[in-house]
């Protein structure tokens, strides 16, 4: 038998370590370009700091997705709990490919929608009445993590081990 | 569930009660101000704006000695003092309160002042140090430090290059002038940027030695006293001691001050108030012995002003509805439950004239959306009684804000129904607690079914709710065409939809591949195939030929039309973006989830419960904040992208009436 044929769980593994951390970087970028813009506000005016930090915080979510994925991943493998699965290359490789959307997209969107908030939060300290509309902006880049997120777990899910 | 009539109330009455009257409307607040008359000859208006700049300013000294007051005698606040709301005071206390208003702003003023002076005091104190920091290096001197010599002898002082000794200096003198009969260096004190020294010599070389001296590097301190160094530090020391006796002082007398915090808001909201009706009274058209005053005023409000003001003054009160070029300032009326979402109706724009007001129908769709999204029945159970409690706490909260706490309110009960359909209780809690601590797992039964364990059923489900909500949308686009009489506009751009999008969903339903999608094939009967193609090609072809109807061109107008059809991918689209209804609540759940299986990985002892708990309440609690941030967030998306997209356009201006625009406290209105 050689290694190869080992190597199914692997390569789930290896998805479900995608997911988590490409998305959790994308959020990481979002969150960290978002904050810096927050700061520069509250400098100018502490009252604002509640608003700012919701803004701040949107793009934080990407990384949630990513964690979710990563997570119903480990519990479909067996790696939580009752011990890892014996799959085939096939299975595991499927499983990677299933976990490749959250990863990449949560990456790209994280990193947009965080450029996004940074300017919302530009609104937000200009006219804080506005703050609703502000909002939207960053929530529109979300929609595309949050399909990617939905067939990332379909897949998961409906992938037989 | 409507936008307030407005109509247009005018009043002429005679100047002497010109006052009474204005402070009328303004205590009542129920009318905005819009001036007629204004190019009128025979009317003048009054320049105000002194007066009123006076008011403004003295409104600001009390804010200025609030602000004092605050420096030096915090108050304590509760973290939730900003839903306080204002406190409410009846007339009598508020004409007591600001008939020492004089009094009061003595008050102010003296604290302002007082504060301008430790201020100086502490700008004193620090130039003072500083001069004894200059002096510091001078301190072992014995003599003053412009002491210029005996009869014979005259001193110099001052500092060198560093590492200077006494020895280069001699060599240095004897090299510049030879004749120099006597000299003596001491040096006073080294440190690493200078040496300070003193030099003896007779009076009439003093010039020559100094030249010298100065060829070398000397250089006189640039500050110089008649004393003795030490004594004169010790009599800036005392100076300071003083200085802070002086501060402290003075702090305890703005601190003893801090009583008359109460007045000096009732004083300040006392001149905002007098600032708005001289704002008001400057643009008021006027005449030798009258005045006219007009405005909007919601319909049903207009007897009150003719009660409150034609039975008292003598007067003329006019009445008119709007002149078809008016554009009037928008009021929302709805139930007890729908204005509870007026605020997000209003964040995205107040409707038009003549438009309709969205809020009732949107308020359901809102509400249940928000529910589905976080979808835990322990979270919706926290936000619902979180907000119930602040509501019942704060009763005097800002009406806006009381109304988005109990719209929050509402979505928490909403979220409770939906979290038991699906049951989840802090995510699966239940199975781990159970499971970890006392053996046997326990789950506990959805009511409906379960998410996790039949995605495609709540996916189908979501897009389901969101093609009714906005079949809704269209539906109302079409009730205004009929409203306004478009029959054509009603036929073509919403009929030919709905029959068209009809006829998909109709094709759509029996496919396999939608059956793949629910586990079942749906079969209809033949007659319901033939109609679903029917009504899909009829709207189509509709659509295309009516769409560009505004165009004379046949060409261009069938262009426009299949343009128009291309929509339908907007459609989809639409109805796809509802997926995220399922897409949140198993981001809650499964993060919930996630949360348990973490605290219960410390296993079954007492470290295990320990660290369960804490894991638990902060993995809860920053789970059901981004959640609740994305359930609002996504769900004001749904309710302005997708729904509103389909009729509404909003841009309406918000009713801002008259009355009393106070910072602390409001004043009862007495009838």
């Amino acid at each position: 038998m050689s290694i190869w044929e080992n190597l199914g769980i692997v390569y789930a593994l290896l998805g479900a370590a995608i997911a988590v951390l490409m998305a959790g970087a994308g959020s990481a970028i979002g969150v960290g370009v978002a904050g810096q813009a927050a700061s520069g506000v509250v400098t100018e005016d502490p009252s604002k700091f509640a608003k700012v930090l919701i803004m701040q915080l949107l793009p934080g979510t990407q990384g949630l997705y990513g964690l979710l994925i990563g997570f119903i991943t480990l519990q479909k493998i067996g790696i939580l709990g009752s011990g890892a699965a014996d799959l085939t290359p096939a299975t595991g490789l499927m499983i990677l490919a299933a976990c490749l959307p959250i990863g990449i997209v949560g990456l790209i969107s994280g990193k947009y929608q965080g450029m996004t908030s940074a300017a919302a939060i530009g609104i937000v300290a200009k006219k804080p009445d506005q703050f609703g509309k502000a909002m939207l902006f960053p929530a529109m880049v979300e929609t595309y993590a949050i399909l990617a997120l939905l067939i990332s777990f379909l897949a998961v899910n409906g992938i037989k081990i | 569930m409507a936008v307030l009539q407005m109509q247009r109330v005018s009043i002429c009455a005679l100047k002497k009660d010109r006052k009474a009257i204005l402070e009328k409307i303004q205590s009542l607040g129920i009318m905005e101000m819009n001036q007629v008359a204004d190019h009128e000859d025979s009317f003048e208006k009054m320049d105000t704006v002194n007066a009123r700049q006076s008011f403004e300013k003295t409104a600001h000294i009390t804010d200025a000695a609030l602000s004092i007051l605050d420096q030096y005698a915090p108050q304590k606040t509760s973290m939730f003092a900003s839903l306080e709301g204002k406190g409410l005071i009846s007339q009598k206390e508020f004409e007591e309160a600001t008939a020492k208003k004089e009094k009061v702003i003595s008050g102010a003023n003296r604290l302002i002042a007082k504060s301008k002076e430790i201020a100086e005091k502490k700008a004193n104190i620090l130039k003072l140090e500083n001069q004894i920091e200059s002096l510091a290096p001078w301190l072992a001197l014995d003599v003053p430090m412009n002491f210029s010599g005996t009869d014979k002898t005259a001193m110099l002082l001052g500092t060198m290059p560093a590492e200077t000794t006494p020895e280069m200096v001699y060599t240095g003198l004897a090299e510049q002038c030879p004749d120099i009969e006597a000299v003596d260096v001491q040096v006073i004190e080294k440190d690493r940027d200078a040496v300070y020294l003193t030099v003896l010599c007779l009076k009439e070389e003093a010039d020559k030695v100094e030249a010298s001296l100065r060829a070398l590097g000397f250089a006189k301190p640039s500050q110089m006293t008649s004393k003795v160094p030490a004594v004169k530090k010790e009599k800036l020391t005392v100076k300071i001691q003083k200085l802070k006796s002086e501060i402290e002082e003075a702090e305890k007398d703005i601190k003893s001050c801090a009583d008359s915090r109460y007045d000096l808001k009732l004083v300040g909201d006392y001149f905002r108030i007098r600032a708005d009706k001289y704002n008001v009274l400057g643009t008021i058209p006027q005449s030798q012995r009258t005045f006219v005053v007009s405005g909007y005023a919601v319909k049903k409000t207009v007897p009150v002003i003719e009660k409150a003001i034609g039975e008292h003054y003598e007067c003329v009160i006019d009445v008119e509805d709007l002149k078809e070029d008016e554009e009037p300032p928008i009021m929302l009326k709805n139930n007890g439950f729908s204005e509870t979402v007026e605020s997000i109706v209003a964040s995205y724009g107040l409707p038009q004239k003549g438009e309709f007001d969205p809020t009732t129908i949107m308020s359901f769709f809102y509400v249940f959306f928000f529910g589905m999204m976080l979808s835990d029945a322990a979270y919706g159970a926290i936000l619902a009684i979180a907000c119930f409690v602040v509501i019942k706490k704060f009763p005097r909260m800002e009406s806006g804000m009381k109304k988005t706490m109990k719209m929050f309110m509402y979505c928490g009960i909403s979220t409770l129904i939906w979290g038991i359909l699906f049951g989840g209780y802090f995510g699966n809690a239940v199975d781990i607690i159970s499971g970890t601590f006392f053996g046997h797992t326990i789950t506990p039964k959805a009511l409906w079914f379960v998410p996790l364990n039949d995605p495609m059923k709540l996916l189908v489900y979501s897009m389901l709710f969101g093609v009714i909500h906005l079949f809704t949308g269209l539906g109302i686009k079409g009730y205004m065409c009929l409203k306004d009489g478009r029959v054509m506009d009603f036929f073509c751009d919403v009929m030919l939809w709905f029959s068209l999008l009809l006829g998909l969903i109709l094709m759509l339903l029996p496919t396999e591949i939608f059956g793949s999608i629910i586990q079942a094939q749906i079969v209809f009967p033949a007659p319901l195939n033939t109609l679903a193609k029917v009504l899909a090609i009829a709207g189509a072809v509709g659509i295309v030929l009516m769409s560009g109807r505004e165009n004379k061109n046949f060409g261009v107008r069938i262009a426009l039309g299949a343009y128009d059809l291309y929509n339908v991918t907007g459609w989809l689209s639409d109805v796809l973006s509802y997926s995220r209804l399922l897409a949140l609540g198993l981001a809650t759940g499964v993060i919930a989830s996630v949360m348990n299986e973490i605290g219960s990985m410390f296993g079954n002892n007492v470290i295990g419960v320990i660290g369960f708990s804490v894991v638990f309440i902060v993995g809860h609690t920053l789970n059901l904040a981004i959640n609740l941030l994305g359930a609002y967030v996504h769900t004001n998306r749904l309710q302005f992208v997708e729904f509103f997209g389909k009729f509404y356009e909003g841009g309406g201006r918000p009713f801002e009436p008259f009355k009393s625009k106070t910072k602390y406290i409001d004043v009862k209105e007495e009838m």
